[in-house]
């Protein structure tokens, strides 16, 4: 990325979100009635910089809608619409096409135009109404703004043509900062100028207005340009000068050395028009004043990793430290263990502090849920509004990122599922329109984010219908409620038969809990018939550290990452059947789970036959597997920070990353299930089986 | 040259920047009006490019602003903006500015015009 363009181009895309988000947040005030002015210039704004944007980019599609979107907020801007409900709703479509052209802009692909030509035509038309109305302001409706840049095509040195130029100033070319002198040397640039200058009054020096202009000037111009370039300059000063450019017939050449001839220097020997103010001289300019509204600094994402992980190192040298010393026999009363308590707790503080510099609110991120809901509650045709909660609390940036598919899928199935229709909402006495919530806040430690609806609540006697059609329960078996709402998140719950278009796409609740299990959370469902159900995401603070088992293999240490274990056992030689000639399967209760041997598996040594006083880690995977991991011995539980493997080893089969121990140790932190899916491969089939007659 | 830039854009500060580095002009940015008067204090440009619609102080009243110093009161301003609309250039030029540069900007353009008006 050393291209400075490249920079700005994605530094302006990480803009666009931001403004993005303002114009929502703009909107969302409009809708509420809260649009003053100013609410309306910030959404007006944010459009118009993104078309700047977008412009110096070429990016002529977002460029030409912003351009509509624009031009129909000007009008609002300008008072000649009153904003209503429909108008409020048209701008919001207009944000979220908006965004998606950023996003299609960014990876250099092309949204289909149909797909917002409705939209277009109605902006259109609100832009039309004012720049049919006479006093209109601003409205720039044929685009000239956006008039291609001319380019100067140079087919090689035009004949020569002599210019004669008449040039008098009047007082506002002065004040608007324009300086007669530029205006000659750039004349003088575009071939040889001959320069005469005269007073347009004879005054005597007292009677002289000092604001007043007096100088007028003359010039031959032998030049090749065209008479285009000649006029260009004085683009600035038009209306604010009399200047007259008449091209003179004829390439006969006078004697230069009747009038002046001036060098590109010697222009300054003109009699200067205005006391110039005190040149600029070459001072260092002393820091520009802090800007008290500033209060955030933009940081590389990879310089933060790179702190993370220094400290990271730092908490692991921390505690090899602790450990050498009470090795060394140091007595905890010294002054050397009471120092070294205060480093453990520095060292803490450090590592919350940085953990947090990743952390961003989720607000980005529930904004995009707004847009969710309008578009799913539009396509199943019921009336949803969306209220949000704690915006601002904060998460790690790739947990936020990777949120926003199991949320959306969430929200979906509120809006398709839980949401009454509107006469089922009028008849039960509800408000027409739903409501989903949309909250997050702080909860020990973790963040809590929950999805709620007040609809009808889960259908527990169609769930468990559905369920024991698929098998998923047996007729018989005896479910508590939170069971019974349990079942959704089950694979193979949720079909394309039993689902609408809307959040049946492909996917059930089971791959929304695997993906929140992918980020260390957890979800729960809880359901009120008649009141609405609440989905609750429980998630950790960070992914750069992880709840962890350490455990030994033969002689090696290991990490099982603690949410994946449900259970630990000792292993009796009479709860383990042989299954086929290599496996076996451990009973535990009522089931029977395959057993792992993880050392062999890794190939610490050859498969045992005997796991008598061994212990087994029972794992439970998202997907319903189970499996019993055998391992040695149980040695700590404890937090360890993960250091990625993939950079320097790629991905290695069964092995999710590495932490460094206390002791200074490398230890490799398993991924519990690939290798059980990989041992599944190895021997099938080794599903857990009921076993039959077990109560 | 020195050249103090005032856009509440970060893209276009980031592509002025870029723009007038590779010129050799040494730039100083601020965010709006009220910004650039904040930065103005502490150098003296040959130059001001300068948006029209930003937050807290826009444009014609940054210009209005400049022009009211007395000791700077000369400094040609140039308005940067896609707004080219005759009576956009005219409310500009009637607070003060110099001249106008109209977005998305030639860069090749911008440079010219600083030379046009601040030598």
């Amino acid at each position: 990325m050393s291209d400075p363009m490249q920079e700005i181009r994605a530094s302006f895309f990480i803009e666009c979100d931001e403004l993005l988000e303002a114009l929502l947040d703009g909107l969302e005030a409009m809708s509420n009635g809260g649009g003053d002015g100013e609410t309306v210039n910030v959404v007006f704004r944010a459009v118009h910089s993104i078309k700047g944007g977008a412009g110096a980019f070429g990016l002529d599609q977002l460029v030409e809608f912003a351009h509509a979107f624009e031009s129909a907020m000007d009008a609002v801007r300008a008072g000649q619409i009153v904003v209503d409900d429909h108008h409020i709703a048209l701008f919001f479509q207009g944000g979220d096409t908006l965004a998606d052209l950023v996003r299609h802009s960014r990876e250099g692909t092309e949204l289909d135009p149909s797909s917002y030509a409705e939209l277009r035509a109605k902006l259109d038309a609100m832009s039309a109404e004012v720049a049919d109305a006479p006093s209109a302001p601003s409205a720039d409706p044929a685009g000239d703004g956006f008039a291609p840049i001319a380019l100067d095509f140079d087919f090689g040195p035009d004949p020569e043509r002599r210019v004669l130029i008449t040039f008098a100033p009047d007082t506002e070319l002065y004040q608007s900062g324009n300086e007669p002198r530029l205006i000659l040397r750039a004349l003088n640039a575009l071939g040889t100028a001959e320069i005469t200058w005269s007073l347009t009054e004879n005054t005597s020096l007292e009677q002289m207005d000092p604001e007043a202009p007096y100088l007028a000037w003359e010039i031959t111009l032998q030049t090749a340009s065209q008479i285009s370039k000649i006029e260009e300059v004085f683009e600035f000063v038009d209306g604010i000068c009399h200047y007259q450019i008449t091209e003179i017939d004829g390439t006969d050449h006078e004697d230069p050395a009747s009038s002046v001839t001036l060098g590109p220097e010697s222009v300054d020997d003109t009699p200067p028009p205005v006391v110039k103010q005190t040149a600029p001289t070459a001072i260092q300019a002393p820091a520009p004043a802090p800007n008290a509204q500033k209060s955030t600094v933009r940081v590389d994402l990879d310089r933060i990793d790179r702190l993370v992980n220094l400290v990271g190192e730092l908490v692991i040298n921390q505690s090899m430290l602790s450990q050498s010393v009470v090795e060394a026999g140091v007595a905890s009363h010294t002054a050397v263990a009471s120092g070294l308590e205060e480093f453990l707790q520095l060292t803490r503080d450090i590592q919350d502090s940085v953990m947090m510099i990743r952390a961003q609110p989720v607000k980005s991120l529930f904004q995009r849920m707004g847009r969710i809901v309008r578009e799913a509650s539009a396509d199943v045709g019921k009336s949803v509004r969306l209220d949000v909660i704690g915006e601002h609390t904060e998460i790690d940036k790739t947990v936020i990122e990777r949120l926003a598919d199991p949320l959306t899928h969430m929200i979906r199935n509120s809006i398709d599922h839980g949401i009454e229709s509107s006469e089922q909402r009028r008849a039960s006495g509800k408000d027409e329109t739903g409501v989903v919530t949309l909250s997050a806040s702080h909860r020990s430690g973790r963040v809590l984010i929950e999805v709620s609806d007040d609809g009808g609540g889960i259908n527990r006697e169609k769930v468990r219908e559905i369920a024991e059609k698929k098998g998923l329960v047996s007729p018989d078996q005896v479910l508590s409620d939170a069971e019974t709402d349990g079942l959704l998140f089950l694979p193979g719950f949720s079909t394309a038969d039993q689902v609408s278009n809307l959040s049946g796409r492909g996917v059930g609740m089971d791959v929304v809990k695997s993906s929140i299990a992918s980020l260390g959370g957890r979800i729960s469902i809880a359901s009120t018939p008649g009141h609405g159900t609440k989905l609750s995401i429980s998630l950790p603070l960070t992914l750069a550290v992880l709840d962890g088992m350490v455990i030994r293999s033969e002689t090696e240490t290991l990490v099982v990452p603690l949410g994946a274990i449900s259970e630990t056992l000792t292993l009796r030689r009479e709860d383990i059947r042989p299954y086929g000639p290599d496996a076996q399967l451990l009973r535990v209760r009522d089931t029977l789970v395959p057993l792992m041997d993880l050392a062999a598996q890794l190939g610490y040594r050859p498969p045992l036959k005997d796991f008598e006083g061994s212990i087994g880690l029972l794992i439970g995977l998202e997907d319903g597997t189970q499996a019993a991991l055998v391992v040695d011995a149980i040695e700590d539980q404890r937090q360890v920070v993960i250091k990625g493997l993939e950079q320097s080893y790629g991905s290695v089969p069964g092995i999710a990353a590495a932490t460094i121990l206390g002791d200074g140790q490398i230890a490799l932190i398993l991924d519990p299930g690939d290798l059980i899916h990989r041992a599944a491969k190895q021997t099938p089939p080794a599903t857990p089986t009921p076993l039959e007659g077990a109560a | 040259m020195n050249v103090l830039a005032v856009d509440d854009s970060r893209t276009m500060r980031d592509m002025i920047r870029v723009t007038l580095d590779q010129a050799g002009i040494q730039t100083h940015l601020a965010e709006d009006g009220v910004h650039g008067l904040e930065v103005l204090e502490g150098i003296e440009p040959d130059a001001i490019i300068t948006d029209l619609n930003m937050p807290r102080l826009d444009g014609f009243g940054f210009i209005q602003a400049v022009r009211s110093q007395s000791d700077r009161g000369t400094i040609p301003i140039l308005v940067l903006t896609t707004e080219s609309a005759a009576d956009l250039k005219s409310r500009a030029r009637d607070a003060g500015a110099t001249g106008w540069i109209v977005k998305p900007f030639d860069p090749d353009k911008l440079v010219r015009a600083l030379q046009m008006v601040a030598g």
